[in-house]
């Protein structure tokens, strides 16, 4: 397709579980993003289309859509790198309720966030000097490679087991308590391994790497699982579970 | 719905079963290299507390393992939840135990 030419863009539309795909033909341009044709048919053919945006540039994670059924963080997704036949289906993330058209229910993701205990656990005040890191140590790398998640939810919706079990904590929630698992400035490290060891925990994930194939930082949450898992296992054996 | 008491149920019996497990593979190879009929088989086996034994942890791993693995599926696939789940994983746990053992109290005592 060249500058000018229209794709054919289907789009989710509807409340809640009740909608349908709306078509809409777009102009293809260069270098064009798929949150840019979101955009375009905002402003130029349904302004109230409603989706969720910010930064536009990788960081902010708040644009992820399935794109022709996968998800994907729209603002750094290249429309030629992702349309079929000409054609574009954008819905919402899949595994997270609807809200309105494009816009998901993010309440249940970050609550996992929370019930995984992604918060960290100071052990000293800012009076206290900054504590040192080693950034060469096994676990500083360990939480280093976890590090970088922007919230975006892309793998809770790829995840097939949060997909099944609805009480599963999913990819994001446990990546996140694995890098605080491995922060030596952290309090709380038994806490949280009992707090990812429920009847949603880490040992329910079956390693499909779902999570690992489309993260857009590229991290492996099944590492940082596989982490949880080890360390658990260790803290059972210790009697500390 | 596996929490990790259950998960190093299974893992451990997957430990377990293991060596079990290559035991009995070489335990077949070298049993029916002359054939294999059940006067053979009995001959080894009754009043052989030994096999006994191998056999009767074996079977104990199994329904663990089986039970926690079916348990998941029965979760996912087959949507059942609260105390039918349990009542699920109880059942079939209990069920390959006492069939198995069953077996193997029928190879030795039988």
């Amino acid at each position: 397709m060249v500058n000018g030419d229209l794709m054919e863009v289907s789009v989710w539309r509807g409340k809640g579980s009740v909608g349908a795909f709306q078509r809409f033909g777009v102009p293809v341009q260069e270098s064009q993003t798929v949150l840019d044709v979101v955009t375009w048919i905002q402003q130029n053919a349904e302004p109230g289309l409603a989706y969720r945006f910010s930064c536009r540039v990788g960081m902010c994670g708040s644009c992820a859509m399935m794109v022709n059924d996968v998800p994907r963080w729209t603002c750094r997704t290249h429309v030629g790198k992702v349309i079929h036949d000409g054609q574009l289906r954008i819905a919402p993330l899949r595994n997270l309720p609807v809200i309105r058209d494009l816009a998901t229910d993010m309440t249940e993701f970050f609550d996992k966030w929370t019930a995984a205990m992604g918060r960290h656990a100071p052990t000293a005040s800012r009076a206290d000097p900054v504590a040192p890191v080693d950034p060469a140590s096994a676990s500083r790398q360990a939480a280093d490679a976890a590090i970088e998640c922007i919230n975006c939810a892309v793998c809770y919706a790829a995840c097939d087991v949060v997909a099944h079990n609805p009480e599963y904590l999913g990819p994001a929630a446990l990546n996140r308590a694995w890098t605080l698992v491995n922060d030596t400035r952290d309090g709380a490290r038994a806490e949280r391994l009992r707090a990812v060891s429920g009847g949603g925990g880490c040992h329910n994930c079956h390693s499909h790497q779902n999570c690992a194939q489309y993260c857009p930082n590229e991290l492996v949450p099944t590492a940082s699982i596989a982490g949880l898992k080890r360390e658990t296992a260790r803290a059972w054996w210790k009697g500390t579970a | 719905m596996i929490s990790l008491p259950l998960y190093m149920a299974q893992r451990i019996s997957a430990l377990i079963m293991v060596p079990l497990v290559f035991g009995h593979l070489a335990l077949m190879i070298h049993a029916i290299r002359g054939g294999l009929t059940a006067e053979e088989i009995l001959g080894r086996t009754q009043g052989n507390l030994g096999w006994a034994a191998f056999y009767g942890l074996f079977v104990l791993a199994v329904s663990v393992h089986a039970a926690i693995g079916l348990r998941a599926i029965a979760f996912e696939w087959g949507g059942l939840r609260g105390h039918a789940l349990d009542l699920a994983t109880w059942a079939i746990g209990v069920g390959l135990l006492v069939m198995g053992l069953r077996a193997v109290g029928a190879v030795t005592w039988g």
